[in-house]
């Protein structure tokens, strides 16, 4: 029986001819990654496990993006014990106030996760790497710990659903909808223990962001990982950042999936999250007259470029609804410059919105735009859960930067072909 | 191994901002991240509930952020067992890893009311609900998971890993 494609780099990484779902594995990781909130928990196992170093200087990140620049004494003293930790290590690949940025936009971005690698991340959102062809999967901080340790972690390796995406986008609509349409699909647990593979024609319609949002909210369904076929894009991202060799992986044509389904990009439209699961979807015309409080652009979801871009065609030229407080988060210092080079900036400060940072902040209730009660917020994150952005009487919207960039303008959900 | 306590019911997606909120995640105090286990569900849930005492809960249990704050606080406000239809796997792994025992059944959770006293054998998987008089079981343990209970949890197996020179 053949293998899928995540299976496949799992057994490259255990050193076994085959495996199949259900078998529990040691694999070998090239990425241990950790941030601020996770790494300091981690810490205390790696010394309860009687650890004295690394096992790889190079191998291990340590990102601290989540409630920083520090946003309280306590935050700061959780920062300190990952960066004290990380130069006694001598980590090399810590990235601090500065050098920071969200962790799942930064790796890539730096080169450091390419096709065919093993990552375990302190941080659910790990999975995102799959848009590179990388195994990567969201972990505890004692396998963090484990990981740091031993170079190794056990997996049980997962069955596979096959995702077949077809047609051509329309206008307006990006990856966020392709995972959202599937999330409302199959729910916040069809993927339970499995991998989502996506194959497809349609796939040549998608450009790296929209993959990568794709792949980060891969554990929205519930799922292991989501993972993209590598293609001439894929090649062409990891080429311009090259600090290490890839490997490409291709599923079996006898790979054997548990479900298959399909989604017709030429029928798809922008499409909604409401509160308080990310399977509670909808599509734009069916919304609708939601008034909003908040809109925040930005996360491991959606604060690339791309996405940065999205928005500013919305906004040009624009004011956001005097009610609205936007909130724009380029993911990464590079985005951020970016942003400034291709004059985003000022249009985003020009429609009167705020543009922050680098950081995780609002995305779960951190600080940086955090909801009072009865509020409601239009965001690019990848939860909605009750109490996500702050209070638990507050609402949360996941969208598109599309559908958030028309929403800040109107004040309230709006399509973005009617802007 | 075996416990006896006092069920307290969940429902279905509970996720790990519900168990522990962001909010509270600005430390790595295990007993004060237990002070605010399911807030924002029950603000009485850890007044409440006496050690040895057990949540019970439907599909996916512990979805959303891979914290593991959440079993934490779980296992640190004297939960001494969760019974679930079934989990998010991040929230599955830690939970074996950081030593706090979750047990597995369809049944289970339809069967037990709130406030239902219940006696579970770990090893066997028998669930008792000495209040209704029933028995349910639970899914086995996959021997993988067998050798991290043996040793209390991914510490304790990356230890001894390391003492071998593994």
């Amino acid at each position: 029986m053949g293998m899928t494609m995540t299976q496949k780099i799992i057994a490259d990484h255990s050193g076994k001819e085959s495996i199949k779902a259900g078998e529990f594995v040691e694999m070998e990781l090239d990425i241990v990654l950790g941030n601020d909130i996770t790494t300091p928990v981690a810490i205390k196992e790696f010394k309860k496990m009687g650890a004295k170093k690394v096992y790889d200087k190079e191998k291990i990140v340590v990102v601290l993006d989540h409630f920083t620049p520090n946003k309280d004494i306590k935050s700061a003293e959780q920062s300190k014990i990952s960066r004290e930790f990380c130069k006694k290590m001598e980590i090399k690949n810590f990235f601090d106030v500065g050098q920071m940025g969200i962790e799942h936009a930064l790796l890539p971005e730096k080169g450091l996760v390419v096709a065919g690698d093993t990552v375990i991340g302190a941080d659910s959102h790990t999975c995102t790497y799959g848009a590179l062809g990388a195994f990567s999967t969201g972990v505890g901080s004692t396998d963090m710990a484990g990981g740091m340790a031993l170079g190794t972690t056990w997996i049980k390796v997962p069955g596979a659903i096959k995702v077949e995406i077809k047609g051509r986008k329309k206008p307006h609509v990006s990856g966020k909808d392709i995972i959202l349409n599937l999330i409302g699909k199959i729910g916040v647990d069809g993927a339970l223990y499995k991998s989502i593979e996506f194959t497809g024609e349609g796939l040549k319609d998608l450009n790296m962001d929209d993959k990568f949002t794709i792949a980060n909210m891969a554990v929205e369904a519930g799922g292991k990982n989501g993972i993209f076929p590598v293609d001439e894009n894929t090649i062409e991202y990891m080429k311009e950042r090259k600090i290490k060799d890839w490997k490409i992986f291709e599923a079996d044509e006898d790979a054997e999936y548990d479900e298959e389904i399909s989604i017709d990009l030429d029928k798809l439209n922008p499409t909604v999250a409401f509160p308080s699961s990310p399977e509670n979807t909808k599509e734009i015309g069916e919304v609708g007259d939601i008034k909003i409080d908040q809109v925040v652009i930005g996360s491991c979801t959606n604060g690339r470029i791309e996405d940065m871009r999205i928005a500013g065609q919305i906004l040009k030229g624009k004011k956001v609804d005097k009610d609205v407080r936007t909130i724009i988060i380029p993911a990464t210092q590079e985005i951020y410059k970016q942003c400034i080079k291709e004059g985003l900036a000022e249009i985003f400060i020009d429609a009167g919105a705020v543009l922050s940072t680098p950081t995780c902040g609002p995305c779960l209730g951190g600080h940086m735009g955090i909801l009072a009660s009865g509020e409601k917020a239009v965001t690019t994150t990848n939860r909605n859960f009750v109490g996500r952005m702050g209070h638990k009487k507050s609402e949360v919207y996941l969208a598109s930067p599309a559908v958030a960039a028309a929403s800040a303008i109107a004040g309230k959900i709006e399509d973005p072909n009617n802007i | 191994m075996e416990t006896k306590g006092k069920a307290y019911k969940f429902g279905n997606d509970i996720d790990t901002d519900l168990i522990i909120p962001a909010r509270y995640l600005n430390t790595s105090d295990y007993k004060e991240l237990a002070k605010y286990c399911m807030q924002d569900v029950d603000e009485s849930f850890t007044d409440k509930i006496k050690d040895g005492d057990i949540i019970v809960a439907g599909k996916n249990f512990g979805c959303g952020s891979s914290r593991e704050h959440a079993p934490i606080a779980i296992k640190e406000a004297g939960i001494s067992c969760v019974i679930a239809k079934s989990y998010a796997r991040i929230f599955y792994r830690n939970s074996f890893n950081i030593g706090l025992p979750i047990l597995e059944s369809e049944e289970a959770p339809d069967k037990i009311d709130e406030g239902d006293e219940l006696k579970v054998d770990f090893n066997s998987g028998q669930i008792i609900n000495l209040t209704k008089n029933e028995e349910y079981k639970a899914q086995a343990f996959p021997d993988f998971i067998k050798k991290i209970i043996e040793k209390e949890g991914l510490v304790g197996y990356v230890k001894s890993k390391l003492e071998q020179g593994v």
